[in-house]
């Protein structure tokens, strides 16, 4: 069970507080309708799901209901940062920095 | 190949079992292939045997980095039933279903298919409903089932508590009598001696590190043996898919999560059939050696860690002893996770891709097992004729663009 | 015959309180203290149990958590728990066990003699046989499970309970031997949390059977003075009779205590065992070694033990467990149950040592005792049935490979073997660490630690006490200043403890026999699964060369014991076989549980009622008490129908209905979703969340709305009411409540932070009761009298602010039955009161409470949709013909709308939401049934489409029902049939989905 800490109640919580959302830091096109078929099925449906670095979001649904990002190892399943949304992680994989 | 039976079991232990051939060979690697299948589970290898078998492409290796049906495959709950409500996967799992039910006896190798019947349980009004258009839609498509009330399950499954003491009692349930399910090791090793006997070579401890193209074409994979040229590449590794994708620039719609499972001690048959709730979320079934086989529910996270979270294992247990308190005092022996490919819509890709030469087949999420053989065979069919098997054709990675979606989540087929 | 192998005196047994038990039927008496094991071994019981494959006989040979054979069916009926090992089991008085197996009974099993047909049962037979014909299968599979299977489970409902509590801890110590015990101490002492579990029922491990000087008195002194001192300590838990069955991410631990078991069947009151949920900063693991065998021919007869198991009985139990005894060791540790067996004053025939020489100490006070001691030798078999009676012992090669001269047979009753120790690297295995070979200890020890782990004691490989204890300490004190408590100094003294002089251990794990292992009598690995060391040769033979695929040919370690005993001498096998070293071929992972978990202590309290919470409106009660049947919707307990005696579930509805059409009638609506929308950008938000406009609803106005997923599919529907120009109320599904409010977070919060709005769910804050007929308002009228209730004051889709029966309310005119209708809205707890009081008020019209089927039948005459039933996620709008509530010109473009413009939704032949009406009017088509253009086609058949509603309507006078049709707007007036799985066909025409006041005029009244 995963220990989140959650940057909003700055408080280490147990996993069963959240819901995990999904890959992080994904912006909804601006004007969705001049988006080909491909882009707009891009956006939708096509997702990183990386071996390794992955920041991804949480939602602390039984805490203070607020959404945040979480970089964790999807391999060691280590967390090594929580940030709010709207902030940039501090650690990246090597080829997001490229 | 040297054949199995009875006689030949005779055989061999008047000389002490000291003669028996290798099931397969350890060969090395050719320079070239005309396929080169990477993932040694069950869906790579049977695509293996049937394009060696069906199609009489034998030049094919199929490529490991670990040991063969050492993934999914060995992780699995071993279900079989192909009561699925859209007509696309109807018409894919009971492909699959048929090719079990002479699987043993093609393979010459026991695979252990026992149609000891699937319910998949209904709770509420809803439910109901659902099991009804499912169950109706499999009879006009061909497939076995029935709609059952609640004292008709308890017949079938004494052990099931079918009274209203529980929170959400049993209303009823669909009925899958020629379901039920198959031995997993026995599946990988089958289909594995089947296609070495072809002259597939099965190459284990075989990891692939690139995949290298000659003028925008697939032209073989790089791997930790060095280099092996191929005219075609079919990717067959769940859980790892978009690592393979990633080598050639693709994104796919697919996320890996751990899915767990675990079993009881093994225990005097209580449990005949292979029982499924999705609305308590609770599986389970009982093996030959007598262990229940309970699966557990997905992981939310994503992860490569063969491992998930307690409390899903908890709250699966808590299912299972709400379903059958009978068995609270029987004790986990081993829980387990695997890494399963889950897509937007449940359903599986078995496709072509924009790059030539380049298949992929992957998506299988929590329900690939049962559909091994099928999926086998129409790849092998997609990777022969470089065009999708019919049955393949909905099931292309186009549909993620067009929004033409097999969305079994969205209905009430069970997506385990 | 009573307790022939107790010894007069010793033990950690209470001889004051004799228990009387019984074993197959037999029974017999042992002492509080006594295991079941101790107990049987005291009573000189041989054989517990027969073997899955083989049928032969089997007895203890083991003494803790890693016994395969001593699996018994403790107790009957609703309580009896099988495959309880019999040496964990502690006795209390009138324990009644029963072995597993046997037939007719466990001394004389007359499966044996089809045992003896092993030849042909090799690892993987089945695959190989029984194909032919494969509908013979599902015959030759009943008979193999019936063979199967070790234990029955309990045939009624368990009646006792468990539960789970959740620890926070500094430091979690996991073995409560000398190391894990210095370990808390020292942990202790800087102020730290400390749990310390040990499965055992004390704490002590090694030290309970081995006592060394430590500080010039007792170990036992030091043990109990240690015990006593952290068991006061208030930042100290000591969790005895505590299996910790799994590690897990993030350095979480669950811990399993059996708080009865020792004391009978039943939890006599309390719950039987607890779950503890352990979140721990730093985690030691000081779980000690286990024993390994030796592997030699027929090494499964009774009689056959582990040495370190011998001595385990005689110093804990005082019971010696035979008369003639021969160890078989590779080490020093194996002599001490020949010394104790010795002291014990009873006959040692003597040791085979395999190696050539040791200076160990307790070499040295075995030959002073007078033990015959063969260097160069092991026991290469035994002969017995029932028990062992004679021992083959042979000079073997230093190598240990081959039988090098003659055999000598010796008369004896016990063999003891020790294979050396394995370090207990389970629960670092659960963290994802592959363990890793040492050839200095001879066995795997803990990978790297991948977690805030440490390690200490005998599962890295120190044997030495004074290691044990002085590690012990420092990891302890380590371990706490990582968590924040001390510096890391030591603040305890390290004691002085005796040292033990030790000769080095040999690699030995298979003994060899003079004829190969294909020929030589079955010599057995995995003992619980019959697997032995000519079947993994065999598999390494057929090409199973991964240590996993043999283990998976074979079934090694797949027992309850998982292998304990024999996994490492399983891949000693397997890599001598492959001609690889034991680091090439590697170890298989073991996972959780350690020892095997009851399902109802991981299960906890989340049974029955309290499996999912129940969740009642504010006037539950009132349906009770007015014969209401109920729903489960969600989490929801709503009632369904209000059958009156006699009445059948259609009469019912036909009352229900008619009477809501013809005069009123009351719905509890409380459970629908209600989520406060506030900010000044709360019209903006909802306009971009739903399909339809909101810029211009006014304050006092309700407007339906429909929210779509980003892939155009309808996903919630509700009335949203404007309170203030930056306020709102929206409704959702009873089901949907929850992911609604989620959603629309994760839309605020994620991309438009924005916007000034603010949200919360209320849906818990308000009751809800409809009324809804031509005499809604005539009732309500009665219980309101600051509210304008005429028609144009107070019009369709207006809300309005005011008392209801003298208790602030939202009143909302607002329809889903087609019907006047107003929804009242009043504080949760005033709920009943103003339910009670409207009822009352609707007395003299007859005012009928109805429940959710009357809801859908009432809905379903006016074609009004139920996200969920009758759409299914895979439904745009236009689908649903409600193209009317998507606001196309609307600027932003909202969530869902690019979907509509690929090719999928584009199509012409979607799914299209009509109505249908039976040919025969009384005929009620079953909600799910399949639509088909021609019945006669052949199957696989092509079908258009299914019914999602269908419902008797007492008011229409015909079955009606709505569907989702290819193409069906276009094909109205034509007939569809409906095959169903009886046989019947039904045969329908696609229709208007409006079956009942087409116009609406009902509803503006």
């Amino acid at each position: 069970m995963l220990h989140l800490f959650c940057p909003y109640c700055q408080e280490l919580r147990e996993e069963d507080e959240f819901h995990y959302r999904g890959q992080a830091h994904i912006v909804r096109p601006k004007d969705p309708e001049s988006l080909s078929d491909k882009e707009w099925g891009d956006y939708l449906f096509f997702r990183h799901n990386p071996k390794g670095i992955h920041h991804e979001m949480w939602y602390h649904v039984s805490g203070c209901r607020r959404f945040f990002n979480v970089t964790r190892n999807t391999v060691t399943y280590d967390i090594y940062e929580t940030y709010k949304i709207g902030e940039t992680p501090a650690v990246t994989a090597k080829e997001e920095t490229e | 190949m040297s054949r199995y039976s009875v006689f030949s079991l005779f055989k061999h232990a008047l000389s002490h079992h000291e003669n028996w051939q290798k099931v397969w060979r350890n060969p090395t690697p050719k320079d070239v292939y005309d396929v080169v299948i990477i993932g040694g589970g069950g869906h790579g290898l049977a695509t293996a045997y049937y394009l060696a078998k069906e199609h009489g492409i034998t030049n094919v290796a199929v490529v490991e980095k670990g040991y063969l049906g050492g993934g999914n495959t060995a992780r699995n709950t071993t279900i079989l039933r192909s009561n699925y409500l859209w007509d696309e996967a109807a018409h894919l799992f009971e492909h699959s279903m048929k090719l079990w039910e002479g699987l043993s006896q093609d393979l010459n190798y026991n695979v252990m298919y026992s149609p000891r019947g699937v319910l998949n349980l209904g709770h509420n009004l809803q439910d109901m409903r659902d099991i009804e258009r499912r169950v109706n839609a499999n009879r006009l498509n061909g497939i076995d089932g029935e709609v059952l009330n609640a004292k008709q399950v308890k017949d079938i499954c004494p052990l099931l508590d079918c009274s209203d003491r529980a929170r959400y009692p049993v209303l009823g349930a669909s009925w899958q009598a020629r379901g039920g399910v198959a031995r997993h090791d026995a599946v990988a090793w089958g289909f594995a001696r089947a296609a070495d006997s072809l002259g597939v070579d099965l190459l284990q401890q075989t990891e692939v590190i690139g995949i290298r193209r000659h003028e925008g074409a697939v032209c073989g994979v790089e791997t930790n043996r060095g280099f092996i040229a191929a005219k075609k590449v079919a990717c067959v590794t769940a859980g790892s898919s978009s690592l393979l994708a990633k080598m050639v620039g693709m994104e796919l719609p697919i996320e890996s999560h751990p899915l767990q499972a675990c079993v009881s001690e093994p225990i005097k048959p209580i449990l005949d059939t292979v029982v499924m709730s999705n609305a308590v979320h609770g599986y389970m079934s009982q093996s030959d050696k007598g262990d229940l086989v309970i699966g557990a529910g997905i992981d939310s996270y994503t992860g490569y860690g063969q491992r998930g979270s307690f409390p899903v294992i908890e709250h699966t247990l808590a299912a299972i002893c709400e379903m059958f308190p009978d068995v609270r005092r029987v004790r986990m022996n081993r829980a387990w996770g695997g890494i399963v490919d889950t897509t937007p819509d449940a359903s599986p890709i078995i496709s072509k891709t924009h790059i030539p030469g380049l298949y992929f087949n992957c998506g299988w999420g929590t329900g690939g097992f049962k559909a091994t053989p099928g999926s086998g065979n129409v790849f092998a069919h997609t990777i022969a004729k470089d065009e999708p098997h019919p049955l393949a054709k909905p099931f292309s990675i186009d549909r993620f663009h067009s929004g033409h979606l097999i969305d079994e989540h969205g209905a009430a087929g069970v997506a385990h | 015959m009573s307790q022939k192998n107790r010894l007069a005196q010793g033990g950690r047994i209470d001889r004051n309180k004799v228990l009387n038990f019984s074993f197959a039927g037999q029974t017999y008496t042992g002492y509080e203290g006594d295991t079941l094991a101790s107990a049987l071994l005291a009573n000189g019981v041989d054989v517990v149990g027969r073997s899955f494959k083989y049928s032969r006989a089997r007895g203890i040979t083991g003494h803790g958590s890693e016994e395969p054979n001593g699996v018994i069916q403790l107790g009957s009926g609703d309580s009896t728990v099988p495959n309880v090992r019999a040496t964990q089991q502690e006795l209390y008085a009138g324990l009644v066990s029963n072995p597993v197996s046997g037939w007719p009974n466990v001394n004389f099993d007359l499966m044996s003699y089809l045992g003896k047909a092993g030849a042909m049962m090799p690892p993987g037979f089945y695959y190989k046989t029984f194909m032919y014909p494969q509908k013979l299968w599902m015959t030759y599979e009943h008979f193999i499970r019936k063979a199967a299977g070790l234990g029955k489970a309990p045939t009624a409902p368990d009646p006792d309970t468990y539960d789970k509590l959740n620890q926070h801890c500094d430091v979690m110590v996991v073995g409560g031997g000398p190391a894990g015990l210095s370990a808390a101490y020292a942990a202790a002492k800087t102020g730290a949390r400390v749990i310390i579990a040990d499965e055992q029922n004390e704490m002590g491990g090694h030290l309970l059977t081995f006592d060394q000087t430590i500080n010039g008195s007792s170990g036992s002194l030091w043990l109990a003075e240690i015990v006593a001192e952290l068991s006061a300590m208030s930042n100290v838990k000591v969790l005895c009779k505590t299996t910790v069955m799994g590690y897990f991410d993030h350095n979480f631990l669950v811990a399993i205590e059996r708080r009865t078991d020792h004391l009978g069947e039943r939890a006599v009151s309390g719950t039987r065992q607890r779950s503890h949920r352990i979140r721990a900063k730093q985690v030691i693991l000081a779980a000690g070694a286990q024993e390994r065998p030796l592997v030699f021919a027929n090494n499964d007869v009774p009689g056959v033990m582990l040495a370190s198991s011998v001595t385990t009985y005689i110093k804990r139990y005082a019971v010696v467990p035979g008369h003639k005894l021969i160890v078989s060791t590779a080490n020093d540790s194996g002599y001490l149950a020949a010394i104790e067996w010795s002291k014990a004053g009873r006959h040692v025939v003597g040791i085979a040592d395999s190696r050539t020489d040791s200076d160990g100490a307790l070499v040295a006070e075995a030959k002073a005792l007078g033990i015959n001691v063969w260097f160069g030798h092991g026991v290469t078999e035994v002969k017995g049935g029932r028990r062992v009676y004679t021992a083959s012992v042979a000079p073997i090669s230093v190598q240990g490979d081959r039988v090098t001269g003659d055999i000598q047979n010796y008369d004896c009753d016990t063999v003891a073997t020790s294979g050396g120790w394995s370090p207990v690297v389970h629960l670092s295995c659960h963290t994802g660490s592959r363990p890793v070979w040492s050839d200095d200890i001879i066995g795997f020890v803990p990978g790297k630690a991948l977690q805030a782990q440490h390690c200490v004691g005998s599962i890295v490989g120190d044997h030495q006490l004074a290691d044990c204890i002085n590690n012990g300490l420092e990891t302890g004190s380590k371990a706490a200043a990582q968590a924040g408590f001390g510096e890391g100094e030591l603040l305890v003294a390290k004691p002085s403890v005796e040292w033990l002089a030790e000769g080095k251990a040999q690699a030995l794990f298979l003994v060899p026999h003079k004829k190969n292992i294909s020929r030589a009598p079955k010599q057995f690995v995995d003992l619980q699964n019959d697997v032995t060391a000519a079947g993994i040769e065999l598999a390494t033979r057929e090409g199973f060369e991964s240590i996993e695929h043999v283990k998976r040919y074979t079934a090694m370690g797949f027992g309850t014991d998982q292998g304990k005993l024999g996994n490492v001498n399983g891949m000693a096998i397997a890599a001598r076989s492959l001609g690889k070293s034991i680091e090439e071929t590697g170890t298989t992972i073991f996972r959780p549980s350690y020892t095997p978990s009851t399902f109802g202590a991981l299960a906890g309290r989340d049974a029955g009622s309290l499996f999912d919470p129940e969740r009642y409106t504010a006037m539950h009660q009132w349906h009770v008490d007015n014969g209401a049947l109920f729903e489960d919707v969600g989490q929801w307990k709503r009632p369904w129908y209000y059958p009156k005696p006699g009445e059948t579930m259609q009469q019912s509805l036909n009352r229900e209905c008619l009477a809501t059409r013809s005069s009123v009638g009351i719905l509890d609506a409380s459970t629908l979703g209600k989520i406060d929308i506030q900010g000044k950008d709360a019209r903006e938000f909802l306009n971009r969340v739903y399909t339809n406009a909101w810029s211009k609803l006014a304050v006092g106005k309700c407007r339906y709305g429909l929210m779509l997923k980003e892939d155009g599919m309808i996903m919630d529907d509700g009335v949203t009411s404007c309170l203030a120009d930056d306020h709102f109320i929206l409704t959702t599904t009873t089901g949907g409540a929850a992911n609604v409010l989620e959603w629309l977070e994760l839309w605020h919060q994620t991309e438009w932070p924005e916007l000034d709005v603010f949200m919360t769910s209320v849906t818990d804050h308000w009751s809800t009761m409809t009324i809804s007929g031509p005499n809604a308002r005539k009732v309500l009228a009665k219980v309101c009298n600051d509210i304008e209730l005429d028609k144009d004051a107070f019009k369709f889709m207006d809300w309005r602010d005011g008392t209801v029966a003298g208790v602030t309310a939202r009143v909302f005119r607002i329809s889903f039955t087609g019907e006047l209708s107003y929804e009242i809205n009043v504080p949760a707890n005033d709920g009943m009161f103003v339910w009670e009081a409207v009822i009352a008020a609707g007395e003299e019209f007859g005012i009928t409470p109805y429940g959710t089927e009357t809801m859908h039948v009432l809905r379903a005459e006016k074609g009004f949709i139920i996200v969920g039933q009758d759409t299914d996620g895979s439904v745009t709008p236009y689908d649903m013909d409600m193209g009317w509530c998507v606001g196309k010109n609307k600027e932003f473009s909202f969530i869902g709308k690019r979907s509509f413009d690929r090719s999928d939704t584009q199509k012409t032949d979607r799914k299209q939401y009509v109505g249908l009406k039976t040919k025969n009017s009384d005929e009620v088509l079953p909600e799910g049934a399949q639509a088909v253009w021609d019945p006669k086609q052949a199957i696989p058949m092509t079908m258009v489409g299914h019914v999602t509603s269908s419902y008797y309507s007492a008011v229409v006078g015909r079955s009606i029902a709505l569907a989702v049709i290819k193409e069906g707007h276009s094909h109205k007036g034509e007939t569809l049939y409906f095959p169903l799985a009886d046989g019947r066909v039904i045969e329908a025409e696609i229709c208007d989905y409006v079956f009942y006041d087409p116009k609406g005029e009902r509803q503006n009244v």
